[in-house]
């Protein structure tokens, strides 16, 4: 009961993140709090999954014409170029369409209707029962999926641990960001990061040895002006020269219009 | 005897479509082209309207379909309709694309449960039909929130600012605009 009346007032702090969280536009500490929430909270993860199939239906009022004909050839030319796969046998039991009883007297099949609707009642239950267990076990493959390719990252051989120091500052606020160019994942940390003013957040950049510097993630400090984003992809076939850090609009930005405030370069062997 | 014919071929088209799921992730390409031929123009009218450029739609939709031949598995045919994963999908990744930053979204994390079956054709006119109704019959205000977060890929901060109204009252009109979309087919 205690739990419970501590979720409930957790969702209801949580209701209209929840909405922003399934359209992807969640940033910085409040995607951290969430996320953090629907590791425990089943309900939640739930109304979360739920939320994107209201999404699904408001995408599906779009209308428009048909893709042209090369649009397909296309796809199809690009999926015989992949590289084939491990066939994985995966028998689906369809289920029967019993429309024999169609056939009988009709009384019998006025009978037959309210036996179907019967069984048919508790067979939405049982499905429900199912899809709850479904939901369940999904999330716990994706939680240890996560974990574990966290884990993978941190102990890689190529794990490169970058120190962003600032140029200057009386509260020393430092950063760290570790990446595995292999498992093409990263993580950030920081400490003693002065707070941004309202609307603001601070951005993590990727400068590549080539082209502009690229978004990495926006996020803010807690009260402690500590912060830290976990698990992060690397974009693919990208060569970390620097990591930078600025303050942008919340809502995050495409390249950077700040001063930089913190960077880091990738040093050989980290 | 209406409602029972309709479960029927509904479940026929269920049936249908885990099997084109599970061919796929055999390896079948023929099933892909099959797969294509269902859901390929619901992909495109979402990646079009979203970026109103039809050749960046037609490269989305070759990124959307690339990634499910991929990743099979990163879809549940269990819980929810593959058309609104594929519509939730191709709005995140046309986002991106907007946005000119790389994918966000891992697909594999992108659970959905969703509550009207989908899979039969006109099973799912009726269910657009349906969404078009709701939003007509909207609060102006809260239509015009939710069409912007979704279609536009405008954070709550951008629409309280181009609709001059409270950050809250946005968020609220997301959430709630969302739930009323779904009350339609309780």
């Amino acid at each position: 009961m205690h739990e419970k009346d501590g979720m409930m007032k957790t969702h209801e702090q949580f209701a209209d993140d929840l909405a922003l969280y399934a359209l992807g536009e969640l940033a910085g500490t409040d995607r951290q709090e969430l996320e953090e929430h629907l590791h425990t909270c089943a309900a939640c993860r739930r109304e979360l999954q739920a939320l994107r199939g209201d999404l699904g239906l408001l995408g599906l009022s779009s209308s428009g014409p048909q893709p042209p004909a090369r649009a397909k050839e296309r796809l199809l030319r690009a999926i015989a170029a992949e590289p084939p796969r491990v066939a994985v046998p995966a028998p689906v039991a369809a289920p029967r369409q019993s429309l024999w009883w169609a056939w009988i007297p009709v009384f019998a099949a006025v009978a037959f209707f309210f036996l179907a609707l019967g069984m048919w009642r508790d067979n939405r239950h049982l499905n429900d029962v199912l899809a709850e267990l479904n939901t369940q076990n999904h999330d716990l493959t994706v939680q240890l999926g996560r974990v574990a390719a966290q884990i993978r990252m941190l102990q890689a051989p190529d794990a490169v641990h970058v120190s962003l120091n600032p140029a200057k500052s009386p509260r020393q606020p430092s950063g760290t960001a570790i990446f595995s160019p292999s498992q093409k994942r990263m993580l950030f940390m920081a400490s003693n990061l002065p707070q941004v003013p309202e609307g603001k957040a601070y951005e993590l950049w990727i400068i590549p040895m080539q082209g502009a510097p690229m978004p990495a993630g926006m996020f803010k400090p807690d009260e402690h002006g500590n912060a830290m984003m976990m698990d992060h992809p690397m974009p693919e076939g990208v060569i970390a020269k620097a990591f930078a850090i600025t303050v942008e609009n919340a809502a995050g930005s495409d390249k950077p219009t700040s001063p930089i405030m913190m960077m880091g370069e990738v040093t050989a062997g980290g | 005897m209406e409602p029972v014919e309709k479960s029927s071929r509904a479940r026929g088209e269920a049936a249908e479509e885990m099997r084109l799921v599970a061919r796929i992730r055999s390896g079948e390409q023929q099933a892909m082209s099959e797969l294509y031929d269902r859901y390929g123009k619901v992909v495109y009218a979402v990646a079009l309207r979203v970026l109103q450029d039809a050749a960046a739609a037609e490269d989305v939709l070759q990124d959307v379909f690339l990634q499910l031949w991929r990743n099979p598995d990163a879809f549940d045919a269990s819980r929810g309709s593959l058309a609104a994963w594929l519509a939730v999908i191709t709005r995140h990744r046309s986002i991106d694309r907007v946005r000119k930053r790389r994918p966000e979204t891992d697909i594999e994390e992108c659970v959905i449960t969703s509550g009207p079956d989908l899979r039969d054709e006109t099973e799912r006119a009726l269910v657009v039909e349906k969404v078009r109704g709701a939003l007509a019959e909207m609060n102006p205000d809260q239509r015009l929130a939710l069409e912007m977060a979704f279609f536009e890929g405008l954070t709550h901060s951008e629409i309280a600012e181009k609709t001059g109204q409270p950050l809250g009252t946005i968020k609220t009109r997301i959430r709630s605009g969302l739930q009323q979309l779904r009350a339609r087919f309780a």
